[in-house]
């Protein structure tokens, strides 16, 4: 029996009705991880046996009752900036090699209280930097349908990892596009839920105010139930929205018809725009009309400067969040004794903080904390951080504007599919421009999701992308939900 | 004596580590004293992913006081990241507060011993004197931040060519502390110090902190320069370019810095003839041992600390409801208690500034004593010349002071009812100290005091006059002191007898004989 090429939902089912365990269904994803690991590198950190016995657990704990859960018994994988207390929380960055959290992040508290088993830690780019998964610290993340491209970023790891069929399910993180461009470079789901509907406590900060968790799967009703379990207030983290999760799951299948989705010429026009996504984006329109829903132009005048915004204001903030990675009190310390500062008295101190750093961050990392450094310096921070805060306002407007008048905005999710391992790396301009139809989401701290819809004459995967107003994610999953439905979407999975 | 040849002008920062049970971003304990990094979690050790989340109790304790020194409180608040590498800063940065400070623009009236005379020469128009002999020391802003952990070095291990070890140790760090920085508006050591001392005083009336400088729950930095009068006439003032002291673990060590500090800043400057902005600014630290300033750090700019605001934390709203229901919640505070005592009960201003400075239990101690039946007077009498003295020579708290006020202002009451005189009171006083099961009768009882009755009295009046026929002839003859030499006869043979009794009867017997 297949257990691997199926959906979260199914596999659910069919631990419920007793059909099959929840350990022999995390046996089957943790062989197929050993049998294609090799080659796609999504994993950084797999906890076979540890999965294994929390997935008998939880076997147990379902034939006595005791979890009635919908996800109960279903494997996840989770990137690799969630703190775990089994498995190393790296960020796959040198400069955590090793490092074991001494607490769960609240989304792990909640996944294993809603009975998920977790079979590892993905990869990414270093501290989430990055749109490729090429900065990784430890290994190359290998695109499963073309293994010469790479599956996006940062959460390349959480989206491989369900393409290449090693988990039904994932969580990644996303802050620019991060969940969004990787999930359509490998013809998967992604939500990012609105700024505070998920928790950050134990999530490894990149830029605090874009951070958000999400899910990633191939059906909409995956990442419905998914983001049920992780999603809702907590107490610890301050920006935490105090509302309760309301049902996602239960409203997908209810007619669209009268819906009013927006769409951006700008963004279908976009010069760098692949001809083959506008043609699909198209044709996903007419989808849509065809369902009765009546499809508005909406302008978002400033969403131009989104990308120059953000990225002033995310290393801005990633600048100070890594300034803990010191070797003072944990992670890697370097153990070279070369002084570059000689001047001081300190400089054992200094020298330690400089070859600490120097040698545990990669240089994605290293150029985004300068860049922070610089924009939040004495003289320019008015210049460019506190300028790009007040753009940042304007932009959030803009789409506050535009949802007064549509419930969705439909676009293209990435300008290109899965581009070559290796094409951008030595481009650092070019490979933020792969953020360009996705930060705007971020900097107005509204849900936006990514849903595959179609391939390349080439076999790549291509999404396209749905944002809503803050927390209708209901609006969005309702939405993603109709347009599969309508299609007859059926998750494909590539020989790998 | 000669006018001072410059002016010293002193502002100090002070950190005040507010008395909250739990630390400012996470629940753990603030206690002084514990076993290194016990008192510690995933937020205030800075782990990875972890998020701080606000006390309100303290930003609650940085309300009250920012109202009782006089400030607006911001209807909005916000906290901002102040970025630099320490090992005792986990985190990389230490959350405080920027632009938007929760107090603003106060002010601290203090007492001055006497106002330096030469001020209105200089045109001096810090601060604001606000009665005679009273002076408001203006604040420009208390603000809200976390404090950062200790670095313990270990010299044990130390030989000349090993550097020795440094040890951290995180318990302090994210305890909440209040900063109140003032505007230079001091002119000498002195004022400084009487600034320090009813801060201090008002911090313990609010109950908002511990104040204990050993602890390190309150700390000062001073900003010290001097101005020089030009020499032409109408020149303009110069002044010297301003020094931060550190170090300062004392009222008398902030003292003695600023005197050291000023003295140092005129010397150098005769020397070399710097003012301000012609070198850079000073960080100096203070040695108590040989009472000198040292150089500590030297900067051409201001460090650059990239303030932001912290994206994890949202920021304060305060509405003016609460304001008001803040004010309203605040205790008298020791000015109003000065002047009510000596409205309302007649006592000098003296008195009332002694008793109200020695901290809110010991006034109320002293209003005890008038509320169970003392005169104020006598009260206020006993309190400086006995109890105060009391807690001085046995180095205790009056919390520990063996007799309650009650049973204090039973003595107090006898002795107003003449049952016993002061010096015998003083006698029961002691017993009462050394013995506090003892009530006030029972002591008075075991000290064989009684009421000397009338005939009794006279009785040993006429016996002393009879014995002392040559007193009686010098009193006769018209010195009436003569008669002090019976009061200590009489009182010999019965310890009870009222002095002033002795002396009264016996005049009287003596003028009836002579009749």
């Amino acid at each position: 029996m297949n257990l691997i090429n199926l959906t979260a939902t199914e596999i659910a089912k069919q631990i419920h009705s007793r059909q099959i365990t929840s350990e022999q269904v995390t046996r089957a994803f943790l062989d197929r991880i050993v049998a294609t690991d090799t080659r796609i590198g999504a994993f950084l950190h797999v906890g076979a046996e540890r999965a294994v016995a929390q997935a008998a657990r939880v076997d147990q704990a379902i034939a006595r009752g005791q979890i009635d859960s919908p996800l109960a018994g279903v494997p996840i994988a989770i990137k690799d900036v969630l703190c775990t207390t089994t498995e190393p929380t790296t960020a796959a960055s040198k400069i955590l090699q090793n490092y074991i959290s001494a607490y769960k992040a609240t989304v792990v508290e909640k996944l294993e209280s809603a009975g998920l088993v977790i079979l590892g830690k993905t990869n990414l780019d270093e501290f989430a930097m990055g749109g490729s998964t090429e900065n990784s610290g430890y290994k190359l993340t290998r695109n499963p349908w073309d293994l010469t491209r790479t599956p996006g970023g940062s959460s390349g790891g959480s989206a491989a990892c369900i393409a290449a069929a090693q988990a039904p399910i994932s969580l990644g993180t996303d802050t620019g596009g991060s969940i969004r461009q990787p999930a359509a470079f490998c013809g998967i789901c992604g939500l990012k839920p609105t700024y505070g509907r998920v928790s950050r406590y134990g999530l490894l900060a990149f830029a605090s105010s874009l951070d958000q968790i999400g899910p990633m799967a191939h059906s909409i009703e995956d990442l419905a139930k998914l983001l049920e379990v992780i999603g809702g207030h907590d107490p610890r983290d301050s920006t935490s929205i105090p509302q309760s999760m309301p049902n996602l799951s239960s409203g997908l299948m209810k007619p669209i018809a009268g819906m009013k989705i927006g769409i951006v010429r700008e963004q279908i026009e976009n010069d760098g725009l692949d001809s083959e996504i506008r043609q699909k984006l198209l044709e996903s329109i007419e989808v849509y009309r065809s369902q009765g829903v009546k499809i508005v132009d909406v302008e978002l005048p400033n969403a131009q400067y989104s990308i120059a915004t953000y990225y002033i204001i995310a290393p801005g903030e990633a600048s100070s969040n890594l300034s803990r990675y010191s070797g003072a009190h944990y992670g890697y310390r370097s153990s070279t004794t070369d002084s570059k500062d000689t001047t001081a008295n300190a400089s054992s101190l200094i020298d330690m903080y400089c070859n600490t750093r120097g040698e545990g961050f990669g240089p994605e990392v290293k150029r985004r904390i300068m860049l922070g450094t610089y924009t939040l310096s004495a003289g320019y921070y008015d210049a460019y951080y506190l300028k790009a805060l007040k753009v940042r306002r304007l932009i959030r407007q803009d789409f506050d504007k535009a949802f007064q008048e549509v419930d969705c905005i439909l676009g293209p999710t990435t300008p290109t599919p899965a581009f070559s391992i290796g094409e951008k790396v030595d481009d650092p301009v070019q490979m933020y421009l792969v953020d360009l139809f996705t930060v705007g989401a971020n900097l107005a701290g509204i849900p936006a999701l990514a849903i595959p819809n179609g391939f390349t004459k080439a076999g790549l995967p291509i999404g396209m992308q749905l944002q809503a107003a803050p927390l209708r994610e209901d609006l969005l999953l309702h939405a993603g939900y109709a347009y599969q439905s309508s299609i007859q979407y059926q998750p494909t999975w590539p020989t790998i | 004596m000669n006018a001072p040849s410059y002016t010293t002008v002193i502002g100090l920062e002070v950190h005040v580590q507010l008395k909250t049970a739990s630390k400012l971003f996470c629940r753990c304990a603030t206690t002084f004293g514990a076993p290194p990094n016990t008192q510690v979690c995933p937020v205030c050790l800075g782990l990875p992913g972890s998020l701080p989340v606000l006390n309100a109790q303290a930003v609650q304790l940085a309300m009250r006081t920012g109202l009782a020194l006089n400030c607006r409180i911001a209807g909005f608040t916000k906290w901002d990241r102040k970025n630099y590498f320490y090992p005792d800063l986990p985190k990389g940065y230490q959350i405080s507060q920027f632009d938007l400070p929760i107090c603003s623009e106060g002010f601290l009236e203090i007492e001055l011993a006497n106002r330096i005379t030469n001020d209105s020469a200089i045109n001096d128009t810090a601060g604001v004197a606000s009665a005679p002999n009273k002076k408001k020391i203006r604040l420009v802003r208390a603000h809200l931040e976390e404090d950062a952990g200790k670095s313990i070095h270990d010299e044990s291990n130390a030989t000349s060519r090993k550097k020795s070890d440094t040890r951290i140790d995180l318990n302090r760090t994210g305890t909440p502390l209040l900063e109140i920085v003032s505007e230079p508006d001091m002119r000498s050591a002195e004022e400084a110090k009487s600034y320090l001392t009813e801060l201090k005083l008002l911090l313990e009336y609010l109950d908002v902190s511990d104040c204990n400088m050993q602890e390190g729950s309150l700390r000062v930095d001073a900003n010290v320069n001097v101005h020089i009068p030009g020499k032409e006439p109408n020149a303009q003032l110069i002044a010297t370019p301003i020094v931060e002291v550190k170090n300062l673990n004392s009222f008398r060590s902030v003292e003695r810095a600023i005197q050291y500090e000023a003295a140092r800043q005129y010397q150098l400057w005769q020397q070399n003839g710097l003012a301000i902005g012609q070198s850079p600014k000073q960080t100096r630290g203070w040695d108590d041992q040989d009472g000198i300033t040292t150089l500590q750090r030297e900067k051409e700019e201001s460090a650059d600390y990239r303030y932001f605001p912290d994206p994890d934390l949202v920021p304060v709203v305060i509405a003016s409801e609460e304001v008001a229901r803040v004010r309203e919640s605040l205790c008298e505070l020791p000015q109003a208690k000065r002047q009510r005592f000596v409205s309302e009960y007649q006592i000098k201003p003296y008195d009332a500034e002694v008793i109200v400075s020695q901290g809110l239990a010991i006034a109320t101690y002293f209003e005890t004593l008038i509320q169970s039946g003392a005169t104020a007077k006598r009260a206020a009498a006993w309190m400086q010349q006995d109890v105060l003295r009391t807690l001085k020579d046995q180095e205790i708290e009056i919390e520990n002071f063996p007799i309650p006020s009650e049973k204090l202002a039973k003595l107090l009451v006898a002795i107003e009812q003449g049952k016993l005189d002061t010096t015998r009171g003083r006698e029961v006083f002691q017993q009462l100290v050394q013995n506090p099961s003892v009530e006030v009768d029972a002591a008075i009882e075991a000290l064989g005091i009684v009421q000397v009755e009338n005939q009794a009295m006279e009785l040993l009046c006429k016996e002393l006059l009879e014995a002392n026929p040559d007193v009686v002839e010098k009193v006769k003859a018209g010195n009436a002191k003569a008669i002090g030499s019976l009061v200590g006869q009489a009182k010999k043979k019965n310890p009870n007898a009222d002095p002033r009794v002795v002396q009264d009867l016996c005049l009287k017997l003596i003028n009836a004989s002579s009749v």
